[in-house]
């Protein structure tokens, strides 16, 4: 036994580089880790992104404001809307135009509807990373109910091009009110109630989460942490409450913290976020007024199909729309929405053309991932897969 | 929302405290500092630090690319103040050889968007303890986010069935890259006044008046 010891103890471990993804189920789509291991502890962690990069900005910049749009879904394809959203907003303020009354709930109803299902995907997918498969199997068959409120408005599941500059695109079909007010009132809280049955008291669970990838107040700020990453570190900072936009400062809801700044805080602070977005959308839809859904102004959003039909003038607008689209004044803004992940914002700068001069995006997932090398340094290797799973990762939006 | 008065009061305490902090603008309800590149670092770290300002959270940093200017390149870094719950814009003009101090030092996150600017524009960051592209694939050549590079590239890879591995070739388009101008003289000439025009009202959408006035000369294509 001592003569093991002593083996033990003379033999030198050389740093082992170890390659993780970019295939890998852990990854969370294309990532690639290039990890430094000391035995099983992770000395460094080099992410490789850009494997999904698709020019989106450049392209935006050779793109109408109105073309623009769909990029912003496959940014956050998880959430797209709440993408959408960003721009629409940044695009709203250079105009000097505010989307109708209307228009500003059904967009609040579905970023909130997009926040449930990003959180229920992330919750259920870091669950799976962590060694659960039940809340997967289970959170998915919710998940598509919402994915069908998409469908319904839009005629997509994922890419729904649905919020443009100037309000939505179309109203809301009839019957999808009632329909979601029977599901968010029915299925989808028992269903969040089971993955939290399954998991939020669940030994092994906890074992992989509590006190792994611990982040602090101080740490959270220094690395751009935003969202439910800064909020679990025990921060109060939620754009919704406190750079409020479109209707959220008429609603009544609340801003969960976390304290321990760790993996399992951020479990709870999206468990808890979840319940919450039900208790925007049940207000949403009960003070849904009638009205317009998107500017009358038609140098902005196209006019009715019904009256392209006798008005010349409707025709001229609808061609000259989808053609040269409209012109922005010169200016620029930086404009941010709380989107699940984190605050995703745009910085859009216009010369006073019909295409964008420049319009970086900035997406949370990009600052997070930044900081998994911090903070999965003297880690276990499981534990660089539990960091990576609670810090809801997207491709989509990092590589952009 | 933080009203106009306090914001051009906060804007005039960074430009008279701060060292390189040169002026400021103000529209809509954003303030943005123009900074001196060289000192970039002293002016972030005053934001952070100062008991009015308190912007402890760098939001993104990114570059923007004006090929007519004199000095080309503009960084642009966003700041955000939880305590005060405002928001800063600061700007440096970059021309294309100089280097631009790092400011990693005072915020960690601004490693990966300095990568990413130096990735998409070729802007140096001085001091960065690890400047490698970020986005783009390993092996690229050039700066996609500027002006001059084109949008489809210059390189296309596809699967080679005979040598059984990605090979790079010059893009070959089937059909030309085509731009279309839509910049009517009517509604795209935003930045000059045809003659006359001085007599008429100022709509409100579609150009902007300003002290060029042009006569007949369409815009430039950019």
């Amino acid at each position: 036994m001592s003569e093991e010891l002593e083996i033990a103890s003379q033999t030198q471990i050389k740093p082992y580089t170890m390659n993780f993804g970019p295939q890998h189920p852990a990854a969370h789509g294309v990532l690639r880790l290039v990890l430094e291991m000391e035995g099983e502890i992770v000395e460094r962690s080099d992410p490789h992104i850009g494997l999904l990069h698709r020019g989106t900005e450049k392209l935006i910049e050779y793109k109408t404001y109105t073309q623009a749009v769909p990029y912003f879904d496959r940014l956050d394809y998880v959430a797209p809307m709440n993408q959408e959203h960003a721009f629409a907003l940044a695009v709203e303020k250079l105009l000097g135009i505010t989307a109708p009354k209307r228009a500003q709930y059904i967009r609040v109803l579905y970023c909130e509807l997009g926040r449930v299902l990003s959180h229920m995907l992330n919750i259920t997918t870091f669950a799976l990373d962590v060694g659960a498969i039940t809340p997967a199997l289970w959170g998915f068959e919710e998940r598509e109910k919402g994915m069908e409120f998409y469908d319904r408005v839009c005629g997509a599941r994922l890419h729904a091009n649905y919020f443009r500059p100037g309000g939505v695109a179309f109203d809301l079909p009839p019957g999808l009110c009632e329909d979601m007010a029977d599901w968010i009132n029915g299925s989808l809280p028992k269903a969040i109630g089971d993955l939290e049955g399954l998991l939020s008291n669940n030994r092994i669970f906890k074992q992989r989460t509590v006190d792994i990838g611990v982040a602090t107040k101080e740490e959270a700020l220094d690395w751009g942490f935003t969202g439910p990453m800064i909020r679990g570190s025990g921060v109060a900072w939620d754009l919704r409450k406190a750079q409020p936009y479109e209707v959220y400062e008429e609603l009544d809801f609340d801003i969960p913290v976390g304290k321990t700044g760790d993996c399992y805080a951020r479990y709870l602070v999206r468990v808890a976020e979840m319940y919450e977005s039900i208790k925007i959308m049940k207000q949403c839809l009960k003070n849904m007024p009638e009205g317009p859904v998107k500017s009358d102004d038609y140098k902005i959003s196209p006019p009715p199909r019904a009256e392209m039909k006798d008005s010349m003038e409707a025709l001229i607008h609808h061609f000259k729309l989808f053609t040269e689209g409209y012109h922005v004044p010169a200016g620029e803004t930086y404009t941010a929405v709380e989107a699940p992940k984190g605050e995703f914002g745009v910085y859009l700068v216009s010369d006073g053309t019909n295409k964008p001069y420049r319009c970086h995006i900035r997406a949370p997932g990009f600052a997070h991932l930044q900081a998994l090398d911090y903070i999965s340094k003297g880690a276990m290797l499981a534990d660089v897969v539990a960091n990576i799973g609670s810090m809801d990762i997207v491709f989509g939006e990092i590589d952009r | 929302m933080t009203s106009n008065e306090f914001l051009t009061d906060l804007a005039e305490h960074i430009v008279e405290e701060a060292e390189g902090a040169l002026s400021f603008v103000i529209e809509k309800n954003e303030v943005t500092i123009i900074a001196a590149r060289e000192h970039i670092c002293g002016v972030l770290q005053y934001l952070r630090d100062d008991s009015e300002c308190q912007f402890k959270i760098l939001i993104g940093l990114c570059g923007v690319d004006y090929p007519n200017r004199k000095k080309r390149f503009e960084v642009v870094y966003n700041l955000l103040s939880i305590s005060q719950n405002n928001r800063i814009r600061v700007k440096i003009a970059v021309a294309e050889n100089e280097l631009v101090p790092t400011v990693t030092k005072v915020f960690s996150t601004a490693g990966w968007f300095e990568r990413e600017t130096w990735d998409l524009y070729g802007i140096f960051f001085d001091g960065h303890p690890d400047l490698r592209r970020i986005l783009t694939d390993y092996g690229f050549e050039g700066h996609p986010l500027r002006k001059d590079f084109p949008l489809t590239g210059y390189v296309e890879l596809r699967y080679d069935e005979q040598q059984q591995r990605v090979v790079y070739e010059p893009v070959k388009l089937a059909q030309d890259f085509r731009s279309f101008d839509y910049l009517s003289p009517w509604e795209g000439m935003t930045d000059m006044q045809l003659p006359g025009d001085e007599k008429g009202t100022v709509p409100t959408r579609g150009w902007k008046p300003s002290d060029k006035t042009v006569s007949g000369k369409s815009k430039e294509k950019q």
